[in-house]
Protein backbone atom coordinates (compact mmCIF):
# COMPACT_ATOMS: atom_id res chain seq x y z
CA UNK A 1 0.00 0.00 0.00
CA UNK A 2 1.18 3.63 -0.94
CA UNK A 3 -1.09 5.02 1.21
CA UNK A 4 1.01 5.10 4.34
CA UNK A 5 3.19 7.38 2.66
CA UNK A 6 1.79 9.49 0.54
CA UNK A 7 -0.66 10.06 4.35
CA UNK A 8 2.92 11.36 5.86
CA UNK A 9 3.30 13.70 3.28
CA UNK A 10 -0.28 15.26 3.86
CA UNK A 11 0.53 15.39 7.73
CA UNK A 12 3.98 17.48 7.40
CA UNK A 13 2.37 19.82 4.90
CA UNK A 14 -0.09 20.59 7.01
CA UNK A 15 1.62 20.77 10.19
CA UNK A 16 3.83 23.02 7.99
CA UNK A 17 1.34 25.38 7.44
CA UNK A 18 -0.84 24.73 10.61
CA UNK A 19 2.81 26.27 12.14
CA UNK A 20 2.89 29.14 9.80
CA UNK A 21 -0.67 30.16 10.52
CA UNK A 22 0.12 29.66 14.55
CA UNK A 23 -2.28 27.30 15.06
CA UNK A 24 -2.93 25.15 18.23
CA UNK A 25 -4.94 22.39 16.58
CA UNK A 26 -6.14 20.86 12.81
CA UNK A 27 -9.75 19.95 12.54
CA UNK A 28 -9.89 18.96 9.32
CA UNK A 29 -8.19 18.53 6.02
CA UNK A 30 -9.39 19.23 2.56
CA UNK A 31 -7.85 17.44 -0.11
CA UNK A 32 -8.62 17.35 -3.70
CA UNK A 33 -8.30 13.72 -6.03
CA UNK A 34 -8.89 13.60 -9.18
CA UNK A 35 -10.19 10.25 -10.42
CA UNK A 36 -7.17 9.86 -12.78
CA UNK A 37 -4.58 10.08 -10.16
CA UNK A 38 -4.38 6.45 -9.00
CA UNK A 39 -4.29 7.43 -5.35
CA UNK A 40 -5.98 7.22 -1.91
CA UNK A 41 -9.27 5.51 -1.05
CA UNK A 42 -11.01 5.17 2.40
CA UNK A 43 -7.50 3.58 3.67
CA UNK A 44 -6.11 6.90 4.07
CA UNK A 45 -8.42 7.72 6.90
CA UNK A 46 -7.23 4.26 8.52
CA UNK A 47 -3.44 5.50 8.10
CA UNK A 48 -4.14 9.01 9.13
CA UNK A 49 -5.23 8.20 12.17
CA UNK A 50 -2.24 6.37 12.80
CA UNK A 51 0.43 8.96 11.74
CA UNK A 52 -1.45 11.84 13.17
CA UNK A 53 -1.20 10.52 16.77
CA UNK A 54 0.45 12.59 19.21
CA UNK A 55 0.21 15.48 17.09
CA UNK A 56 -1.53 18.55 16.23
CA UNK A 57 -3.90 17.22 14.10
CA UNK A 58 -4.71 14.28 15.45
CA UNK A 59 -8.08 12.90 15.23
CA UNK A 60 -8.56 15.48 11.72
CA UNK A 61 -11.12 14.78 9.87
CA UNK A 62 -10.01 14.22 5.95
CA UNK A 63 -12.44 15.47 3.59
CA UNK A 64 -12.04 14.43 -0.23
CA UNK A 65 -12.93 16.69 -3.57
CA UNK A 66 -13.20 14.19 -6.19
CA UNK A 67 -12.17 15.83 -9.37
CA UNK A 68 -13.93 13.53 -12.24
CA UNK A 69 -11.80 12.56 -15.32
CA UNK A 70 -13.03 14.68 -17.99
CA UNK A 71 -11.77 15.34 -21.76
CA UNK A 72 -11.77 17.83 -24.75
CA UNK A 73 -12.49 16.80 -28.32
CA UNK A 74 -10.51 17.88 -31.26
CA UNK A 75 -13.55 16.72 -33.39
CA UNK A 76 -16.68 18.85 -31.65
CA UNK A 77 -14.66 21.01 -29.47
CA UNK A 78 -16.92 19.75 -26.46
CA UNK A 79 -15.11 18.99 -22.88
CA UNK A 80 -17.47 16.21 -21.39
CA UNK A 81 -16.89 13.53 -19.06
CA UNK A 82 -14.06 10.97 -20.13
CA UNK A 83 -15.31 7.18 -21.38
CA UNK A 84 -13.13 5.56 -18.78
CA UNK A 85 -14.01 2.08 -21.38
CA UNK A 86 -13.35 3.33 -24.85
CA UNK A 87 -11.73 7.06 -24.20
CA UNK A 88 -14.05 8.18 -27.33
CA UNK A 89 -15.82 11.52 -27.14
CA UNK A 90 -19.32 11.34 -25.49
CA UNK A 91 -21.19 14.23 -27.57
CA UNK A 92 -19.67 12.98 -30.88
CA UNK A 93 -18.20 9.67 -31.25
CA UNK A 94 -14.65 11.06 -31.86
CA UNK A 95 -11.43 9.27 -30.63
CA UNK A 96 -9.32 12.22 -31.15
CA UNK A 97 -8.93 13.53 -27.68
CA UNK A 98 -7.05 14.47 -24.46
CA UNK A 99 -7.34 15.10 -20.97
CA UNK A 100 -8.58 17.89 -19.59
CA UNK A 101 -9.16 17.02 -15.67
CA UNK A 102 -8.90 14.23 -13.16
CA UNK A 103 -4.44 14.66 -12.67
CA UNK A 104 -5.01 16.28 -9.20
CA UNK A 105 -3.93 15.58 -6.11
CA UNK A 106 -3.01 18.10 -3.68
CA UNK A 107 -4.15 19.53 0.09
CA UNK A 108 -6.90 22.30 -0.77
CA UNK A 109 -6.86 23.91 2.81
CA UNK A 110 -6.95 23.05 6.52
CA UNK A 111 -9.10 24.04 8.45
CA UNK A 112 -7.45 25.09 12.58
CA UNK A 113 -7.76 26.74 15.63
CA UNK A 114 -5.44 29.57 15.98
CA UNK A 115 -3.15 29.84 19.40
CA UNK A 116 -5.30 33.65 20.19
CA UNK A 117 -8.57 32.02 19.85
CA UNK A 118 -10.51 35.24 20.47
CA UNK A 119 -13.59 35.37 17.85
CA UNK A 120 -13.02 37.48 14.92
CA UNK A 121 -15.30 40.36 14.97
CA UNK A 122 -18.47 39.98 13.02
CA UNK A 123 -18.06 35.86 12.31
CA UNK A 124 -19.19 33.46 14.93
CA UNK A 125 -16.79 30.04 14.70
CA UNK A 126 -19.48 27.44 14.43
CA UNK A 127 -20.49 29.87 10.79
CA UNK A 128 -18.08 27.25 9.06
CA UNK A 129 -19.98 26.23 6.19
CA UNK A 130 -19.96 22.24 5.69
CA UNK A 131 -20.51 21.15 1.60
CA UNK B 1 -11.81 27.89 12.89
CA UNK B 2 -10.22 29.87 10.10
CA UNK B 3 -9.79 27.57 7.06
CA UNK B 4 -6.09 28.19 6.06
CA UNK B 5 -5.54 27.75 2.30
CA UNK B 6 -2.79 25.18 1.46
CA UNK B 7 -2.78 23.80 -2.27
CA UNK B 8 0.10 22.12 -1.94
CA UNK B 9 0.99 19.13 -3.84
CA UNK B 10 0.87 16.10 -1.90
CA UNK B 11 4.07 14.48 -3.36
CA UNK B 12 5.92 18.36 -2.71
CA UNK B 13 8.28 16.70 -0.60
CA UNK B 14 9.14 13.60 -2.63
CA UNK B 15 9.26 15.46 -5.73
CA UNK B 16 11.82 18.44 -4.32
CA UNK B 17 14.17 15.43 -3.40
CA UNK B 18 13.58 13.76 -6.78
CA UNK B 19 14.50 17.14 -8.11
CA UNK B 20 17.88 17.08 -6.47
CA UNK B 21 18.54 13.41 -7.20
CA UNK B 22 17.95 14.27 -11.12
CA UNK B 23 20.33 17.70 -10.83
CA UNK B 24 23.39 14.71 -9.06
CA UNK B 25 22.79 12.92 -12.60
CA UNK B 26 22.68 16.22 -14.82
CA UNK B 27 25.75 16.98 -13.27
CA UNK B 28 27.65 14.07 -13.91
CA UNK B 29 25.73 13.59 -17.09
CA UNK B 30 24.23 10.25 -16.37
CA UNK B 31 20.66 9.83 -18.15
CA UNK B 32 18.35 7.99 -15.55
CA UNK B 33 15.75 5.21 -16.23
CA UNK B 34 12.88 4.27 -13.70
CA UNK B 35 11.60 1.36 -15.31
CA UNK B 36 8.34 0.13 -14.50
CA UNK B 37 6.09 -2.75 -15.13
CA UNK B 38 3.27 -5.16 -13.14
CA UNK B 39 5.11 -8.14 -12.21
CA UNK B 40 5.51 -10.78 -14.86
CA UNK B 41 5.67 -8.40 -17.15
CA UNK B 42 9.16 -8.93 -18.50
CA UNK B 43 10.60 -5.78 -16.70
CA UNK B 44 14.16 -7.77 -15.66
CA UNK B 45 14.45 -9.61 -19.27
CA UNK B 46 14.25 -6.23 -20.80
CA UNK B 47 16.39 -4.46 -18.68
CA UNK B 48 18.84 -7.25 -19.08
CA UNK B 49 19.06 -7.39 -22.18
CA UNK B 50 18.96 -3.79 -22.60
CA UNK B 51 22.29 -3.83 -20.79
CA UNK B 52 23.61 -6.50 -22.55
CA UNK B 53 23.28 -5.11 -25.73
CA UNK B 54 24.70 -1.93 -24.32
CA UNK B 55 27.23 -2.37 -21.82
CA UNK B 56 29.94 -2.41 -24.58
CA UNK B 57 29.77 1.01 -25.68
CA UNK B 58 27.50 2.59 -22.66
CA UNK B 59 28.58 2.36 -19.24
CA UNK B 60 26.16 1.43 -17.39
CA UNK B 61 24.58 0.70 -13.64
CA UNK B 62 21.84 -0.68 -12.54
CA UNK B 63 19.98 -0.34 -9.05
CA UNK B 64 17.22 -2.94 -8.00
CA UNK B 65 14.36 -2.00 -6.04
CA UNK B 66 12.33 -5.33 -6.58
CA UNK B 67 12.01 -7.55 -3.56
CA UNK B 68 13.76 -9.89 -5.81
CA UNK B 69 17.31 -10.09 -5.41
CA UNK B 70 18.17 -12.68 -7.86
CA UNK B 71 17.50 -10.39 -10.78
CA UNK B 72 20.47 -7.66 -9.36
CA UNK B 73 22.68 -10.75 -9.25
CA UNK B 74 21.90 -11.71 -13.04
CA UNK B 75 22.56 -8.30 -13.70
CA UNK B 76 25.89 -8.06 -11.89
CA UNK B 77 27.02 -11.14 -13.97
CA UNK B 78 27.14 -8.87 -16.87
CA UNK B 79 29.97 -6.82 -15.33
CA UNK B 80 28.22 -3.76 -14.52
CA UNK B 81 27.79 -1.58 -10.95
CA UNK B 82 24.32 -2.99 -9.42
CA UNK B 83 23.36 -1.89 -5.95
CA UNK B 84 20.22 -3.25 -4.03
CA UNK B 85 17.94 -0.58 -2.87
CA UNK B 86 16.02 -1.54 0.38
CA UNK B 87 12.00 -1.25 -0.24
CA UNK B 88 11.57 -1.94 3.02
CA UNK B 89 8.57 -4.14 1.92
CA UNK B 90 6.73 -1.62 -0.13
CA UNK B 91 5.33 -1.63 -2.96
CA UNK B 92 7.14 1.32 -5.08
CA UNK B 93 10.50 3.41 -5.02
CA UNK B 94 10.35 6.88 -3.68
CA UNK B 95 13.06 9.38 -3.70
CA UNK B 96 14.10 8.83 -0.52
CA UNK B 97 14.82 5.36 -0.87
CA UNK B 98 16.79 6.15 -4.21
CA UNK B 99 18.98 8.61 -2.00
CA UNK B 100 19.63 6.09 0.18
CA UNK B 101 20.62 4.15 -2.50
CA UNK B 102 22.91 6.60 -4.55
CA UNK B 103 26.11 6.93 -2.89
CA UNK B 104 26.93 3.56 -3.31
CA UNK B 105 26.87 4.09 -7.08
CA UNK B 106 29.56 5.85 -8.97
CA UNK B 107 27.85 8.17 -10.81
CA UNK B 108 31.11 9.30 -12.43
CA UNK B 109 31.72 5.96 -14.03
CA UNK B 110 28.46 5.79 -15.36
CA UNK B 111 26.92 6.90 -18.79
CA UNK B 112 23.13 5.36 -17.51
CA UNK B 113 21.68 4.55 -14.57
CA UNK B 114 18.89 2.08 -14.74
CA UNK B 115 16.80 1.51 -11.84
CA UNK B 116 13.96 -1.51 -11.68
CA UNK B 117 11.12 -0.41 -9.56
CA UNK B 118 9.08 -2.83 -8.00
CA UNK B 119 6.55 -4.48 -10.74
CA UNK B 120 3.32 -2.80 -9.82
CA UNK B 121 1.57 -0.69 -12.48
CA UNK B 122 -0.38 1.87 -9.41
CA UNK B 123 1.90 2.83 -6.84
CA UNK B 124 4.84 3.87 -8.66
CA UNK B 125 3.01 6.16 -10.49
CA UNK B 126 2.77 8.22 -7.87
CA UNK B 127 6.64 8.75 -6.84
CA UNK B 128 9.16 10.31 -8.78
CA UNK B 129 12.49 8.73 -7.91
CA UNK B 130 14.71 11.51 -10.13
CA UNK B 131 14.94 9.83 -12.86
CA UNK B 132 14.70 11.15 -16.32
CA UNK B 133 12.81 8.69 -18.27
CA UNK B 134 9.92 6.73 -16.75
CA UNK B 135 9.68 3.88 -18.74
CA UNK B 136 6.69 1.81 -18.57
CA UNK B 137 6.54 -1.94 -19.61
CA UNK B 138 3.42 -3.24 -20.20
CA UNK B 139 2.99 -6.84 -22.28
CA UNK B 140 0.74 -8.45 -24.89
CA UNK B 141 -0.63 -11.32 -21.84
CA UNK B 142 -1.90 -8.65 -19.45
CA UNK B 143 -4.11 -7.39 -21.63
CA UNK B 144 -4.95 -4.71 -24.50
CA UNK B 145 -7.08 -2.38 -21.88
CA UNK B 146 -4.29 -1.76 -19.43
CA UNK B 147 -4.07 1.69 -20.47
CA UNK B 148 -8.05 2.40 -19.37
CA UNK B 149 -7.62 0.66 -16.13
CA UNK B 150 -4.34 2.47 -14.99
CA UNK B 151 -4.29 5.46 -16.45
CA UNK B 152 -1.89 7.20 -14.13
CA UNK B 153 1.17 5.37 -14.97
CA UNK B 154 0.66 5.89 -18.33
CA UNK B 155 0.13 9.83 -17.75
CA UNK B 156 3.25 9.91 -16.35
CA UNK B 157 5.08 7.28 -19.01
CA UNK B 158 8.05 8.57 -21.19
CA UNK B 159 8.41 5.63 -22.53
CA UNK B 160 6.27 2.38 -23.50
CA UNK B 161 7.40 -0.33 -24.16
CA UNK B 162 5.02 -3.32 -25.39
CA UNK B 163 6.66 -6.98 -24.32
CA UNK B 164 6.10 -10.05 -25.54
CA UNK B 165 4.55 -9.15 -29.21
CA UNK B 166 5.66 -12.68 -29.94
CA UNK B 167 2.48 -13.91 -28.55
CA UNK B 168 0.49 -11.23 -30.67
CA UNK B 169 -1.05 -14.10 -33.10
CA UNK B 170 -2.05 -16.48 -30.33
CA UNK B 171 -3.54 -13.79 -27.99
CA UNK B 172 -6.33 -11.73 -28.41
CA UNK B 173 -4.93 -8.14 -27.80
CA UNK B 174 -6.61 -5.35 -29.40
CA UNK B 175 -3.41 -3.35 -30.48
CA UNK B 176 -5.28 -0.54 -32.03
CA UNK B 177 -7.24 -0.24 -28.93
CA UNK B 178 -4.39 -0.23 -26.89
CA UNK B 179 -2.75 2.76 -28.76
CA UNK B 180 -5.56 4.38 -28.74
CA UNK B 181 -5.75 4.53 -24.86
CA UNK B 182 -1.76 5.25 -25.07
CA UNK B 183 -2.67 8.15 -27.36
CA UNK B 184 -5.60 9.99 -25.43
CA UNK B 185 -3.10 9.48 -21.93
CA UNK B 186 -0.14 10.75 -23.12
CA UNK B 187 -0.18 12.17 -26.92
CA UNK B 188 3.64 11.32 -28.76
CA UNK B 189 4.07 8.76 -26.15
CA UNK B 190 7.80 7.02 -27.61
CA UNK B 191 6.12 3.45 -28.34
CA UNK B 192 8.22 0.16 -29.06
CA UNK B 193 6.62 -3.04 -29.42
CA UNK B 194 9.42 -5.78 -28.42
CA UNK B 195 9.71 -9.25 -27.84
CA UNK B 196 12.31 -9.85 -25.01
CA UNK B 197 12.27 -13.64 -26.53
CA UNK B 198 12.96 -13.11 -30.29
CA UNK B 199 14.63 -9.49 -29.58
CA UNK B 200 12.32 -8.16 -32.04
CA UNK B 201 11.80 -4.63 -32.37
CA UNK B 202 15.19 -4.08 -29.94
CA UNK B 203 16.98 -2.17 -32.42
CA UNK B 204 14.53 0.69 -32.51
CA UNK B 205 14.77 1.22 -28.68
CA UNK B 206 18.31 0.55 -28.20
CA UNK B 207 18.84 3.47 -30.72
CA UNK B 208 16.25 5.61 -29.10
CA UNK B 209 17.76 5.36 -26.13
CA UNK B 210 22.11 5.09 -26.90
CA UNK B 211 20.61 8.61 -28.66
CA UNK B 212 19.20 9.81 -25.42
CA UNK B 213 22.39 8.52 -23.41
CA UNK B 214 24.20 10.75 -25.56
CA UNK B 215 22.44 14.15 -25.66
CA UNK B 216 22.88 14.16 -21.93
CA UNK B 217 26.13 12.87 -22.05
CA UNK B 218 26.70 16.06 -24.52
CA UNK B 219 24.77 18.65 -22.20
CA UNK B 220 27.31 17.99 -19.29
CA UNK B 221 30.58 18.60 -21.40
CA UNK B 222 28.93 21.25 -23.47
ZN1 LIG C 1 -16.59 15.27 -29.79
Amino acid sequence: MHEMGITQNLLNIALDHAQRADAVRINSLTIVVGELSSIVDDSVQFYWDFVSQGTIAEKAQLKFKRIPATMRCAGCGQTAPLDRQTYTCPVCGGSSLTVASGDEFFLESIDVDLADSSPVPGSKETSHARD
Amino acid sequence: MPEIEVVEDIMSVNDRLAAQIQGQMDAAGVLGLNVMASPGGGKTSITRRTIEALKDEVRVGYMDGDVVEIDAQHIARLGVPTTLINTGGDCHLDANKVNLALPRMDLSAIDLLVVENVGNLICPAAWRIGAHLNVVIASVPEGSDKPYKYPAMFRGAHVLILNKIDLLPYIDFDLDYFRHGIEVLNPGLEFFPVSAKTGEGFDAWLDWLRAQVAVKKAAVSA
